[in-house]
């Protein structure tokens, strides 16, 4: 169980840090631009390219923060076991739902 | 002549550091500080020691909250001022004064299945093993370990997580992995995969920073990580 989160959280590790990447270089852009909220707006509405890129965005977020934080709470708190997993496993679908939504927010 | 300021855990689990002043001498180790209090001033402390020389590896202590060989440590690397804080090595239980019980250490080099293994016998010739092989490389650079426990007792993942096997164990198991007339594998790959084997590494350094005989256990470990992935991807566990 653990080999394979701990495989899943180092390829969300790979994709996060290409998201990240283009994600802070499209801000770093759009502020150098001077564009406002309204033209960024114009630019994401109906793009399924950046809706996708921000889908998988979410989707690796929600996959590297919990096992992460898996293992947090099980060496400081001791806590272990299928309680901690469906925790977890409620936090990432409230990870991915909330980043899903926001998604859809500059999309639609 | 100058004297040393000594505390030494007495006691087992529950117990307190006592003090004691010890004449300081030229190139003396902290074992030799330990046996002249056993010897001079209080026969009733207990701790371990063989070799004296760094081949053992039983007389590990923590040295000013840094677990080290005492035989191997000079007083002049390590004394604070002129005082010196001697306890048993961290992470195991205190049998009494400075002898720790290192069974459960053991019993986790077992549990990572750390014995060789194999279905050639003695009717068989010898396995010819290059050197210059990458697995041979990797075995050759973890293969010196003589299980002192510096580096679990060195180890923070072990502090907080007692499950854990620990650097020395998966080191082992490391050198195995990479033993082509092992056939242990991939059960040995199974045993050091779960919640309390390699992947609970946060590859803190401590044991190869402390390990008195220079190896990487951290090397060892991610190596561990690497094995495992792969067989996981190839469907093997």
């Amino acid at each position: 169980m653990q080999a394979r989160l701990w495989l899943a959280q180092r390829l969300a590790a790979v994709v996060l840090a290409l998201c990240v990447l283009v994600h802070l270089i499209t801000m770093i852009y759009a502020v150098r631009q001077g564009l406002s909220a309204a033209e960024i707006l114009g630019r994401t509405r109906g793009n399924l390219a950046w809706f996708g890129f921000y889908l998988i965005f979410v989707a690796a977020v929600a996959i590297h923060a919990p096992i992460g934080l898996r293992a947090v709470l099980a060496e400081w708190f001791s806590w272990r076991g299928k309680s901690l997993d469906g925790a977890l496993l409620a936090f990432a679908l409230l990870l991915a739902l909330a980043g899903a939504r926001a998604a859809w927010g500059v999309f639609r | 002549m100058s004297k040393l300021r000594v505390s030494v855990w007495r006691g087992a689990e529950a117990g307190e550091y006592r003090s004691y002043e010890v004449p300081r001498q030229e190139s003396q180790t902290v074992l030799d500080v330990v046996s002249h209090i056993q010897r001079y001033l209080d026969p009733t402390l207990a701790y371990r020691f063989a070799c004296r020389v760094g081949m053992c590896g039983s007389c590990g202590m923590s040295v000013n909250g840094v677990a080290r060989w005492t035989c191997r440590t000079h007083v002049t690397q390590v004394i604070k001022g002129d005082a010196l804080e001697i306890a048993p090595l961290r992470n195991l239980p205190v049998i009494k004064d400075l002898v720790a019980d290192m069974s459960g250490f053991f019993d986790k080099w077992a549990a990572a299945k750390g014995r060789f293994r194999s279905n050639r016998s003695r009717r068989d010739d010898f396995a010819v093993v290059s050197p210059a092989t990458a697995e041979r490389k990797h075995a050759d650079a973890a293969i010196e370990c003589i299980g002192c426990g510096v580096c679990y007792s060195a180890c923070d993942v072990v502090a907080c997580n007692p499950e854990y096997l620990g650097p020395a164990a998966l080191n082992r198991a490391w050198t195995l992995v990479n033993d082509v007339r092992d056939n242990a594998n991939p059960e040995r790959l199974r045993a050091v995969a779960g919640d309390a084997g390699c992947h609970a590494c946060h590859t803190h350094v401590s044991c190869s920073e402390l390990c008195p005989k220079h190896l990487a256990p951290t090397a060892s470990i991610a190596g561990l990580k690497r094995a495992v992935s792969l067989a996981l991807l190839k469907g093997q566990l």
